[in-house]
């Protein structure tokens, strides 16, 4: 009997972390569609609910029920097999993402604000984002289209080349907590915003924004999807779910990247100032979380597009060397201090 | 008992993918089915409470080496591999013979298996993984770990002095890469035609 509460409990976790990520995925295409036509001036969706609330919804709608095309050529194992490649470890990550501070019990069952704290935290979600590149690399392949191909390769070489950077970046808070457990990092920041990472690690923070951005290949780093040059990159040739899933991956990691960030360098669920504490803490994390989404989508409006070997120097002679250069002082400032 | 099941699952996946990596024609499906042999393996890391070398094992494995592998085999579409015997298989056949054997001897070896360490159970799972290893790389083992660093460093070099030979700095801003002396470098490789 307890091992099936047990069970029963866990799946609930998952459930609601599931279901709450994809509203979330859901609505940030929209808030990102308001935003920037916001920016540029006009409407954006109004048509469907109220200012256009329920577009979602139609947009989800139709996408399940439009035909779905493989191509004559392609590989039709993998071609099935990649949306789920990337998707899955998109959303595999949010397992160990601390939302808030405080378990509530139901009787003696107790629900806590995670699915699990594993203490290697940091390192799970680094070993499945780095399994996603296969999703993006395969799908180019199998397509068989030299569009799809030439995005997939364009993928696999950018994220391979920020993976270094932004790991050496989390290195510093690591570092400074002295845990690679999301929760106790976390904690560790705790008492006032003048403790949260991002005062004592800014170089480390800038760093990993960047290459946060460039792992989810947005603008200006979305060389994948170059639609001037290479028509819709990897998924030029996927068509209805399976291109939902696609898009569903990639703002899943959005949101993940943004979590990772606000867990890391951000404090947390942690309130800015002691008197603040009485708001909810999962508040708090969900407005660092809402922040940084909306810096994306304020820097998509805003910057224009890298060329493909600047993008590639500028992570391999800059910021691999700046980060490596922060984990070195940080390392000796932590030293001298202890 | 779920230790016991998981290990064998594990353990069946990881040999399973070894044998299609090997034995398929096709090389990107060699690749994926390599890929779910590390996956396993990380798991089988994780079933001896060592969850920092399972993460290593994906990050550095899966995420990095075979990504690589998969991005070289796309970059140059080779042909469908031919099954062959290379000229040296006998003697490779010998020394694959050898080392199983030396493997099974060595699990079979009771005073290994009954030989613990500072390392137990117990004692990783009160530090932390992490730590453990940590702990134990930085100081007993610092000697070979930089010694390993070092060769690893002499490699990153060559590679990149492999890589970059024959390939003129362009000169000036703006200056492109002199493709002459990259073919005349290439043809010293390859050879006249």
């Amino acid at each position: 009997m307890d091992l099936i509460i047990q069970i029963v409990v866990i799946v609930v976790h998952i459930a609601v972390v599931l279901g709450v990520v994809l509203t979330h995925v859901a609505y940030l295409t929209y808030a990102e569609r308001k935003i920037l036509s916001d920016m540029q001036d006009r409407l954006g969706p109004m048509e469907v609910g109220p200012h256009g609330l329920l577009q979602p919804l139609a947009d989800g709608l139709k996408l399940f029920f439009k035909e779905d095309i493989i191509p004559a050529g392609a590989n039709k194992i993998i071609f099935s097999a990649a949306p789920i490649l990337v998707l899955v470890p998109a959303l595999i990550g949010f397992a160990v993402v601390p939302f808030g501070r405080d378990s509530f019990f139901i009787g003696s069952i107790e629900f806590t604000p995670y699915i699990t704290d594993i203490n290697i935290g940091l390192l799970y979600v680094l070993a499945f984002s780095s399994i996603g590149a296969y999703g993006i690399l395969l799908g180019g392949w199998a397509s068989n289209s030299k569009y799809a191909l030439l995005g997939g390769l364009r993928s696999a070489a950018q994220v391979i080349s920020y993976e270094l950077p932004l790991g050496l970046a989390l290195v510093g808070p690591v570092l400074l907590s002295g845990s690679l457990s999301m929760k106790t990092m976390t904690e560790a920041q705790g008492g006032g915003f003048w403790h949260w990472y991002v005062i004592t690690q800014p170089v480390a923070f800038v760093i990993y924004m960047i290459c946060a951005i460039a792992e989810t290949n947005r603008l200006p780093f979305d060389m994948p999807e170059a639609e001037s040059e290479l028509v819709a990159g990897f998924f030029t040739e996927y068509s209805g779910m399976r291109f939902s899933f696609f898009f569903l991956a990639e703002y899943a990691n959005m949101i993940l990247v943004s979590c990772v960030a606000v867990v890391a360098f951000l404090g947390g669920w942690q309130a800015p100032l002691a008197a603040l504490d009485f708001i909810p803490p999962i508040f708090w994390f969900l407005a660092k979380v809402y922040f940084l989404l909306f810096f994306y989508i304020w820097l998509r409006a805003t910057v224009p597009r890298l060329r493909f070997d600047q993008l590639m120097a500028f992570g391999w002679k800059i910021m691999l060397p700046l980060a490596l250069v922060n984990v070195l002082l940080t390392s000796i400032v932590k030293y001298f201090l202890n | 008992m779920t230790a016991q099941l998981l290990f064998f699952y594990f353990g069946g996946m990881a040999v399973a993918g070894a044998v299609v990596a090997v034995f398929t024609p096709n090389l990107v499906y060699s690749a994926l089915s390599l890929l779910m042999t590390f996956i396993h393996i990380a798991g089988i890391y994780i079933l001896l409470n060592a969850e920092f070398i399972a993460a290593v094992q994906i990050i550095v494995y899966a995420g990095a080496i075979l990504v690589t592998y998969v991005f070289v085999l796309m970059l140059f579409n080779p042909e469908q591999e031919k099954r062959y015997f290379h000229k040296q298989y006998k003697i490779g056949a010998f020394l694959g013979a050898v080392v199983l054997f030396l493997m099974v001897f060595a699990g079979f070896k009771t005073e290994i298996l009954s030989k613990g360490g500072p390392f137990t159970v117990e004692y990783v799972e009160e530090i932390g993984h992490t730590r453990a290893i940590g702990n134990a790389l930085f100081t007993d083992f610092i000697f070979p770990f930089e010694i390993a660093s070092f060769i690893l460093l002499v490699a990153m070099f060559g590679a990149i002095i492999l890589a970059g030979r024959g390939i003129k700095k362009p000169k000036g801003p703006g200056g492109r890469v002199d493709l002459s002396s990259r073919r005349k470098a290439k043809e010293a490789i390859v050879g006249e035609r």
